[in-house]
């Protein structure tokens, strides 16, 4: 019984265990780049970027259909070229960039809507803003793997100084020039997760598998590397129960993996050993030293 | 002998708007020089624009010889975001960049460095706490640790003793005092006349131009301090284009 319920449909179902795997290889990347953007305070900035996706993706659905490299590549190009020109307008006019950013992916969102109404029905339009990872192919699969390992990567080499410019960037300017380029890689990788995720739960929840297991992290623990082990369980287990919610009551597959996320948050806001609420109300007798 | 630090008609500012106007001189190798002057009179400025963090709108700044990595900057502690989740071992670590750059790893002999370091500063049995536990002298003793790890011939200190105890003052300053006797060129922003007085061979009073520089025992006197007191705080949106001193200009 218990078996059928959350191992079966993984060993009868192809569409599942490649959905499982796109889910854990999401789960790998983006959650370690969702921390990040945590910590550095950018969590809308991430969210901002995932709807500046849309009008590249659209484009490339308009003159292709559902492929996915056309879209891929459409939404690359749009994610950058939004985050290029928020700061270029933010650093040329004196605008703070979150308020640069936040017109430009409102507009993008529009015109993204608009591309795929011209040309698809109201099924392409919920593919496109919300995902399907049981519709996942192996080209797709792959395509999802190779960019979760190009930012394991990239992330490796640009760690240190994206950690050093997180905590103390002045120090960082005087030991090292790495501090710009480390800080551009890693809008690249956010732009790379966005539309990795993009896949699989759509333009509007591809960021909630970054953001919502380093938040749920951001409550147990206050080591980086902790933070980032269990931001990536969190992300695992999120995909995985939110696969089988899908599975068993016909729930969208994106939306059930973030309100399973969404759950976990709401416990690690309750019980979170770091600053969780029952924690604050009852902290239990105070210690020596 | 040489000098360290050379400033040729050095302006230094943020859009256009001076905070240091024309300084002209010279730091010797081996001085220990405090760096004077009301809040906004361009302390903190000069100083970043030392460690390469600022460059200067006129005029230059000669490091004689040193490579921008013979030189430890210890920020302002405001500067640092301590909400993050850092580990004192890690923080203090990050001093060994030299060293460690990207990939280097931290092996036996460089961990061992980083522990007599925290040691040094009197913060055994810290080494695992985040940075965001630590209090304001606590904090101030790490960013010295890190500092000393860096083992730079040219150390440059932002107000290190801002809002800190006298036991906490006093532990540091012997650190900073040992540092000029191994010969170490330190230049310190300081808002302490009477440890200026006591400690500092050499003064800069600075308001927004260098009001005097010089022996602190000639320098630090109530005229100088009132002139750079009475210094005018403007950033006049409507200013004109600096006309002193056309030659650095032209050029």
């Amino acid at each position: 019984m218990i078996y059928d319920a959350l191992i079966g449909p993984f060993t009868e179902f192809e569409f599942m265990r490649r959905a499982l795997a796109a889910v854990i290889a999401l789960s790998l990347a983006g959650a370690p780049i969702g921390v990040f953007l945590m910590l550095r305070r950018m969590s809308l900035v991430g969210d901002a970027m995932a709807h500046a996706i849309l009008p590249g993706a659209a484009v490339g659905f308009l003159l292709s259909g559902l492929n996915l490299f056309a879209m891929t590549a459409g939404g690359l190009v749009a994610g950058f070229a939004v985050a290029i020109l928020a700061g270029v307008v933010a650093r040329s006019t004196g605008l703070k960039e979150d308020a640069s950013l936040a017109t430009f992916y409102l507009a993008s969102l529009a015109l993204g809507v608009t591309i795929v109404s011209i040309k698809g029905t109201n099924i392409d339009l919920l593919h496109v803003l919300f995902g399907n990872i049981l519709a996942m192919d192996d080209q797709t699969l792959l395509v999802v793997a190779f960019n979760a390992t190009v930012t394991l990567l990239v992330l490796a080499v640009i760690y240190r100084p994206l950690v050093i410019e997180s905590v103390d960037p002045l120090f960082l300017r005087t030991v090292s020039r790495a501090g710009g380029p480390a800080h551009l890689a890693f809008l690249a990788l956010v732009v790379i997760n966005l539309v990795n995720g993009f896949q699989a739960l759509g333009t509007l929840l591809a960021v909630g598998l970054m953001i919502l297991p380093a938040g749920i992290a951001r409550f147990w623990s206050r080591d980086l590397t902790v933070m980032i082990c269990i931001a990536v369980v969190a992300a695992a287990v999120s995909g995985y129960a939110g696969l089988v919610l899908s599975f068993q009551t016909r729930v969208p597959s994106g939306p059930a993996i973030i309100l399973v996320a969404t759950v976990l948050y709401i416990v690690s806001v309750l019980f979170g050993r770091v600053g969780g609420i029952v924690r604050q109300l009852f902290p239990g007798r105070h210690l020596e030293a | 002998m040489a000098a360290a630090l050379h400033f040729h008609n050095v302006t230094l500012g943020y859009d256009r708007h001076p905070a240091v106007h024309h300084l002209n001189g010279e730091v010797a190798a081996g001085a220990l020089v405090a760096v004077i002057g009301p809040n906004g009179a361009g302390k903190s400025t000069l100083l970043r624009g030392i460690v390469g963090i600022l460059r200067p709108l006129d005029g230059s700044i000669h490091l004689g010889g040193l490579d921008s990595r013979d030189i430890a900057y210890l920020p302002q502690s405001a500067e640092i975001d301590r909400s993050f989740p850092i580990s004192v071992f890690d923080f203090v670590g990050t001093g060994l960049w030299r060293d460690a750059g990207l990939f280097g790893g931290i092996g036996k002999a460089a961990r061992e460095k980083i522990l007599r370091a925290i040691a040094s500063v009197g913060l055994n049995g810290f080494e695992n706490r985040p940075i965001g536990t630590l209090s304001g002298g606590q904090m101030q003793r790490i960013l010295f640790a890190r500092v000393l790890l860096q083992d730079a011939r040219l150390i440059v200190l932002d107000e290190p003793f801002n809002a800190i105890d006298s036991k906490t003052t006093a532990d540091l300053l012997a650190l900073v005092k040992h540092w000029h006797g191994e010969g170490r060129t330190v230049l310190a922003a300081l808002h302490d006349m009477e440890m200026v007085r006591n400690h500092f061979t050499e003064t800069l009073v600075l308001a927004r131009g260098p009001v005097a520089w010089g022996p602190t025992a000639e320098v630090l006197t109530p005229e100088n301090l009132l002139v750079a007191m009475r210094m005018c705080e403007a950033f006049d949106d409507s200013a004109t284009a600096c006309a002193e001193d056309g030659r650095s200009r032209a050029a």
